[in-house]
């Protein structure tokens, strides 16, 4: 079981990795067009060539059929793969046309670049967006579960009322309040804030449960008696006890957020382009079924996938084991 | 004295109510609180459009406005669409709800039907190829949520042509209409299954610990009639309780199924209408989708009662 945990950790350490290190990874931007590779096909790396062994390397692909998008793999003229050149850890000669990993999309952008750099901005809202919905999680739960009494029920209800609501529409209906055109700054923190909004009760009625349960164990008690003040008590000794279950509500909702930020631009109704998330990818792959003729435009959709998996097997064994990222789907 | 039976079901069905008039009323307000409405964009007679504008009521001050569509709610009169202009709104949504109602249904039953028989079986058995097979197979259903794995069955169905690549024709038969339904009932009911089977496994394993168990194997009850009669019913109560949530978390997944499948179903309807700011065609989506979700919940909640043994002894 801890083997299995592990890999969960690692997958999520590459993604986080690889979207902190994607200058490093490629030589190539997430804009940068290439001319005459429109849906190329992904060029893998290759260690066999003629039945032999050889050093790493790539088979170029050639156009075929500019209309319908065909491309041939050049075998005559293998490009060896270099290390720590052109300031990525690989690359090849690009004077024979570009390396593309994972293939280009229909404008003849690098897919392997975008999927790292989109990573940046979905990874980036998603790790705001349960900041914000901790916060608020914490000061909800702390005040009902300092306070009790009325205010406890009152504060439950609404997390109880905010938690049975499909929480999509929520986020629709006022990401569609907000006004079309936004910014990729003001599109970043609209969507931290909405999803904060809908994400905060379930840390919420966490930490109500334990901080009421501390509440009357002998040391709060005692730091009353010495005087100390409720915010005191509440940030320096109640809060603390809920580090444990803050942890586990924070890698359930990274991904979760991971997923709403894709939901949202597939629809049109999150980032846009020029900006590049997953989302944003997914939905240039979806229109017009582009990814019926290049699978390969799918790649942030297997990013995601991997996320969530990696959150799978990280919480696999806890109780919370088998709860769907999905809450936000 | 009314029965507590009787009592908890009236006490439902008003929770119920007050949850769709919220939904509502939140969905309307926050569609008019926006800056601008569907004629904003318009260009031309400025007198045509304030016009226009006055015959709808959108001139009005915000609550005036809400008054006025709140007395007409309670009259079931949802308002007229502009973005289908000349239509009513609750036409619009029982033309739609139907098919919205059919995927959530049939997918719900395709999870139950694999999911809880996959999960007592696993539950009740020692580690083996079988339990690790279905394990794996669940985490890798688990981490494709319905986004991710309505994109991988159109991919599918483009490649070898096996299914119908999204939407419906229109006046479909039954063959045509269950024919299109695979794969949004698969895209919605294959991670629900997942998580059912997670639920049930861990339900039953808990059940076969308890000691009642252990004394019905004492009595020389068989295996598997311990494991079905009388831990099945144990394992009843944990896993209706989480159907509640697993109904909403459906009524969420079949907003993006209904969207990426062009299947024409109240998500559908409900996105038309908060892109053309049509707060009257969001508002009757929203409390219609609330409707659902509470007669759902409601649905989970009396089942969980029929099933729950100290409700039967209060009775």
């Amino acid at each position: 079981m801890t083997r299995v945990r592990a890999a969960g950790a690692l997958i999520l350490v590459s993604i986080v990795g690889a979207a902190l290190a994607a200058p490093s990874l490629t030589p190539h931007t997430p804009s940068q067009h290439f001319s005459g590779y429109e849906q190329a096909p992904p060029m893998r790396p290759r260690v066999v060539r003629d039945g032999r062994l050889s050093r790493p390397f790539v088979y170029p692909v050639v156009l075929v059929n500019r209309l319908e998008r065909t491309y041939a793999i050049d075998r005559l003229n293998a490009v060896p793969i270099r290390w720590f050149a052109n300031g990525a850890i690989a690359s090849i000669d690009e004077s024979r046309g570009p390396w593309l990993p994972l293939g280009a999309d229909a404008l003849g952008r690098d897919v392997f670049a975008r999927t790292l750099y989109g990573a940046r901005l979905s990874l980036g809202v998603a790790c705001a967006a349960t900041l914000g919905a901790l916060a608020i999680g914490l000061l909800v739960g702390g005040i009902a579960g300092f306070h009790g009494g009325r205010t406890e029920t009152l504060l439950m209800a609404i997390a109880d009322f905010v938690l049975v609501l499909p929480a999509i529409y929520v986020v629709l209906a006022i990401r569609s309040a907000l006004p079309a055109e936004l910014t990729v700054s003001q599109v970043f923190w609209s969507l931290t804030g909405v999803l904060a909004a809908v994400g905060w009760p379930i840390t919420g009625r966490g930490v109500r449960a334990i901080v009421a349960g501390e509440r009357g164990r002998e040391y709060a008690e005692a730091a009353y008696a010495l005087g100390a003040g409720p915010w005191r008590i509440l940030l320096r000794h109640l809060l603390p006890a809920s580090t444990a279950f803050i942890a586990l509500t924070a890698t359930m909702m990274v991904p979760a957020f991971v997923l709403a930020e894709g939901t949202l631009a597939l629809v049109g109704m999150g980032f846009r382009v020029p900006a590049t998330s997953w989302g944003v990818m997914l939905r240039d792959a979806w229109q017009g079924n582009a990814f019926a003729d290049a699978p390969w435009l799918l790649a942030p959709a297997a990013a995601i996938m991997m996320t969530v998996l990696g959150l799978q097997l990280l919480t696999s064994g806890s109780p919370v084991e088998g709860s769907q990222a999905g809450t936000f789907q | 004295m009314i029965p507590p039976f009787v009592r908890f079901v009236i006490r439902r069905g008003a929770t119920a109510l007050v949850l769709i008039l919220i939904a509502g009323s939140a969905a309307l307000l926050l569609a008019r609180a926006a800056p601008g409405d569907h004629l904003s964009s318009f260009e031309g007679d400025q007198k045509a459009i304030a016009a226009e504008r006055h015959r709808l009521g959108l001139d009005a001050p915000i609550l005036t406005q809400y008054g006025r569509w709140i007395t007409h709610v309670l009259r079931f009169d949802l308002g007229e669409s502009v973005r289908y202009p000349g239509r009513a709104v609750s036409d619009l949504i029982a033309e739609k709800a139907g098919y919205s109602a059919l995927v959530g249904v049939v997918a719900l039953l395709f999870a139950t039907l694999i999911g809880i028989p996959t999960g007592v079986v696993t539950g009740s058995r020692r580690r083996g190829p079988l339990r690790l097979g279905v394990r794996a197979a669940v985490i890798l259903l688990l981490s494709l949520p319905p986004v991710v794995l309505s994109l991988a069955l159109l991919l599918m169905a483009s490649r070898t042509g096996w299914f119908p690549v999204g939407g419906l024709p229109a006046e479909p038969t039954i063959g045509e209409m269950s024919w299109y339904l695979v794969l949004p009932v698969l895209a919605l009911g294959l991670p629900v299954a997942a998580v059912l089977e997670r639920l049930q496994a861990r339900a039953i394993a808990d059940a076969l610990a308890t000691p009642s168990v252990l004394a019905a194997r004492a009595r020389g009850i068989s295996r598997g009639r311990v494991v079905w009669r009388h831990a099945f019913r144990q394992s009843l109560t944990p896993v209706l309780a989480v159907y509640g949530i697993i109904i909403g978390s459906l009524i969420s997944g079949s907003f993006v199924v209904e969207y990426v499948m062009t299947w024409p179903g109240l998500g559908r309807l409900m996105y038309d209408g908060l892109v053309s700011r049509d707060a009257n065609l969001v508002a009757g989506c929203a409390a219609t989708g609330a409707a659902f979700l509470a007669l759902g919940v409601f649905v989970a909640d009396v089942a969980l009662a029929a099933a729950d043994p100290r409700f039967e002894r209060s009775r």
